[in-house]
């Protein structure tokens, strides 16, 4: 019952890494960048949804609807201004840009909200849970993964079923021959990290109710993140569910055992993965 | 612009803090100031320790500024950087004493660098077997253990917070079945060693430990722990995780209907932001307390009592008082004490000996170098202050206070309350 209770936790858990790597999957598939940035800029969305909720008394959920269309510009400007001056042939100088940023996202962070460890309430919902005979489901860690698979959804709907999708696909192909039938590949790439930052709010959401957060939690809380992308396939939003789910199991189960087991199983499996299938689960094309 | 009548009431002012300082005002040669270096962990994780150096610094220098000079460096929360800028502290801007405060992870780097610079240094806020033990060239072997020549540190041991936490849970009718939540870092490993931590006094005292083992700090799922507590049925919660992971254990352990009488927490909860961070669900939570305004002293320095000094940081920041600022207000205290009693203050031997001969009463309590409640190995160099047990309490107007509930190891201290379960 220990047994089947850990799995059901670490499938739970899968959700939320995979919500925290969904955008970074997103960015990485279209454009080939690593945006290293990408958990300071989930923590600077938790820090936006909690000014929102103290300046206006919004509820979380409802701070998060609101938030969203900032971070969307947000991301539109970082890649129009920043970004897409770096990309090229080379991968090199975004990796370092993002890296730089992540650096000065955590001091501005530090310096405007301090050190203090901050949380996003939820209320009573942050303790609920639904018993399903002999196991304890938390309503939250539920409502994480269903929102990981609903984002995933959508963002595959985008994808495949949308002329926007069609582009970035184009673009995500072959920049220059997609250029060359009037797409231009520098909005296009403004646009996916825009609704990567979306998605990166609705991570935003989930860490900061889960738990507390502070200006340098971002990175820390990523590197699974960055696992569940690879092992899943670089590309395959679906794969980047699975990736989390793998690594989410490998923690929870590898604790039953031990818990001074539990990061190292997840990490163990994340080599065992790339052993068996170097180019991850589901790899979305052959580049 | 300074007015005649400016200058006359200032100049007035200051003549009145000399005559009051009587004692403590240092032997100087005329227009230098004494150097005081502060290493502190201003950003980063531990950022939270060093909240109240402004303040600290600025009524220290309202005291004492025409004598003394404190040049700050920020650790950035790095042991590495620690040592750095402590070398940067020595060497260029030639400091005759360093102060330091705020986890081993600060104290210990810099109290190796002036070991070796042979520059005095008095240390605060780190449990002192980490501080003693983790310099050692060998921690395994207690026979190879040196005493430090120019480090003293002021602060409570390993054996105070035990001593605390069970008189805690011996104040509450439980059945004695402790779950534990120790990490795999340094604070981690020593409340769980089967030496010198929890599990040998607990044994004794008739308790049972279910320890699983070292989890990693920033684990996102306690499943295991809260499985094996459940099994063992433990009615207590002990431990020291770090913020958000004791904030992920209780509220996965409040999902799981798992819901202790009693949780004791070092380190997770020090903080009320902390406490806060859990909602209503912190409430009756229990921690160590170090200094608290209802301590009985009062400031060498200011004159304040500990509820002054405590009222006196939220009227000036807007901000709750935290345990650290009475910590560092006493680092300020004795740097100006030992400054007093020094003839020569280039002189780090003349300056380490005065530290060591320290007898003074600050706002943290008594402290003097006597060895009192101390193994012979670690007498010379540590200081021990009184440590008590509180509970945070939902707060009338919203937020938490620290309540203290037991005092049996530190009597002069007034408790507020006793010991609730957790419902």
């Amino acid at each position: 019952m220990i047994f089947l209770d850990s799995l059901i936790q670490g499938i739970l858990l899968g959700g939320l890494y995979a919500l925290f790597a969904a955008g970074l999957s997103l960015v990485f598939g279209i454009m080939r960048l690593v945006n290293l940035a990408h958990g300071d800029l989930i923590v600077f969305g938790a820090y936006l949804i909690l000014l929102l909720v103290s300046l206006l008394n919004l509820n979380v959920f409802v701070a998060t609807l609101v938030a969203a269309p900032f971070m969307f510009v947000l991301g539109w400007i970082l890649q129009k201004f920043i970004l897409n001056r770096v990309l090229g042939d080379d991968i090199l100088p975004p990796l370092l840009v993002t890296f730089g940023l992540s650096i000065v996202m955590q001091n501005v962070l530090l310096e405007t909200w301090s050190a203090d460890s901050k949380r996003l309430s939820a209320g009573a919902l942050e303790t609920a849970s639904l018993t399903i005979g002999p196991i304890n489901v938390g309503i939250m860690p539920l409502l994480i993964f269903i929102s990981a698979i609903v984002v995933i959804l959508v963002l595959n709907l985008i994808i495949y079923h949308t002329s926007l999708g069609r582009a970035f696909r184009a673009t995500s192909d072959d920049p220059v021959t997609a250029s060359l039938m009037g797409i231009k590949p520098k909005n296009i790439f403004s646009v996916a990290t825009g609704l990567a930052m979306i998605v990166a709010i609705i991570a935003a959401l989930y860490l900061g109710v889960r738990s507390n957060f502070d200006p340098s939690i971002g990175p820390a809380r990523l590197i699974y993140a960055f696992e569940a992308v690879i092992i899943g396939g670089l590309g395959s939003l679906w794969g980047t569910l699975l990736g989390g789910i793998i690594i989410g199991v490998a923690q929870t189960v590898g604790a039953t055992i031990n818990p001074e087991w539990q990061i190292l199983s997840g990490h163990i499996a994340f080599l065992l993965v790339l052993m068996v299938r170097p180019r991850g689960l589901l790899p979305r094309a052959f580049d | 612009m300074i007015s005649r009548r400016k200058l006359l009431k200032s100049s007035a002012a200051t003549g009145l803090l000399v005559a009051s300082g009587g004692l403590a005002a240092p032997a100087l040669a005329q227009g230098s100031k004494i150097r005081l270096g502060y290493v502190t962990p201003a950003s980063g994780p531990l950022a939270a320790f060093a909240e109240a150096d402004n303040f600290i610094i600025e009524s220290f220098l309202n005291v004492a500024g025409s004598d003394f000079e404190v040049i700050v460096k920020d650790s950035q929360s790095n042991p590495n950087r620690a040592a750095e800028v402590a070398k940067e502290l020595i060497v260029d801007d030639e400091i005759n004493l360093m102060l330091v405060a705020s986890t081993p992870e600060t104290t210990n780097p810099v109290t190796t660098t002036c070991e070796a610079e042979e520059i005095p240094v008095i240390s605060t806020i780190a449990p002192w077997q980490p501080y003693f033990i983790g310099q050692q060239g060998n921690p395994g072997d207690p026979a190879s253990w040196e005493p430090f020549n120019y480090g003293y540190h002021f602060f409570w041991g390993l054996e105070d917070i035990i001593q605390v936490f069970t008189n805690l849970w011996n104040q509450l009718d439980t059945n004695k079945s402790v779950g534990a939540l120790y990490p795999n870092d340094g604070d981690g490993n020593a409340w769980g060693d089967p030496v010198v931590g929890f599990p040998p006094v607990l044994a004794e005292l008739g308790y049972t430990l279910t320890d699983t083992g070292r989890y990693q700090n920033l684990t996102d799922d306690f499943s295991a722990q809260i499985n094996a507590f459940k099994q063992a049925n433990c009615e207590i919660v002990t431990g020291v995780p770090i913020p958000p992971d004791f904030t992920t254990f209780w509220t996965q352990a409040k999902q799981q209907g798992f819901v202790p009488k009693a949780a004791s927490i070092g380190k997770a909860i020090l903080f009320p932001v902390s406490v806060e961070a859990l909602g209503d669900a912190g409430h009756n939570l229990s921690s160590e307390v170090w200094w608290s305004p209802s301590h009985p002293f009062s400031s060498t320095l200011t004159g304040q009592t500990s509820s002054e000094l405590a009222e006196d940081y939220t009227a000036s920041t807007g901000r709750q008082w935290t345990q650290p600022i009475g910590f560092i207000h006493a680092l300020f205290e004795l740097a100006w004490d030992v400054a007093g009693r020094v003839s020569e203050i280039d002189d780090g031997d003349e300056v380490a000996e005065a530290i060591s001969a320290t007898d003074l009463s600050t706002v943290v309590g008594p402290i003097a170098w006597n060895g009192n409640g101390l193994p012979p190995f670690a007498a010379q160099n540590i200081a021990k202050t009184p440590l008590v047990g509180g509970q945070w309490r939902l707060a009338e107007g919203g937020g938490y206070d620290l309540v203290v509930v037991d005092n049996l190891t530190a009597p002069m201290i007034a408790t507020g309350g006793s010991m609730e379960e957790i419902s």
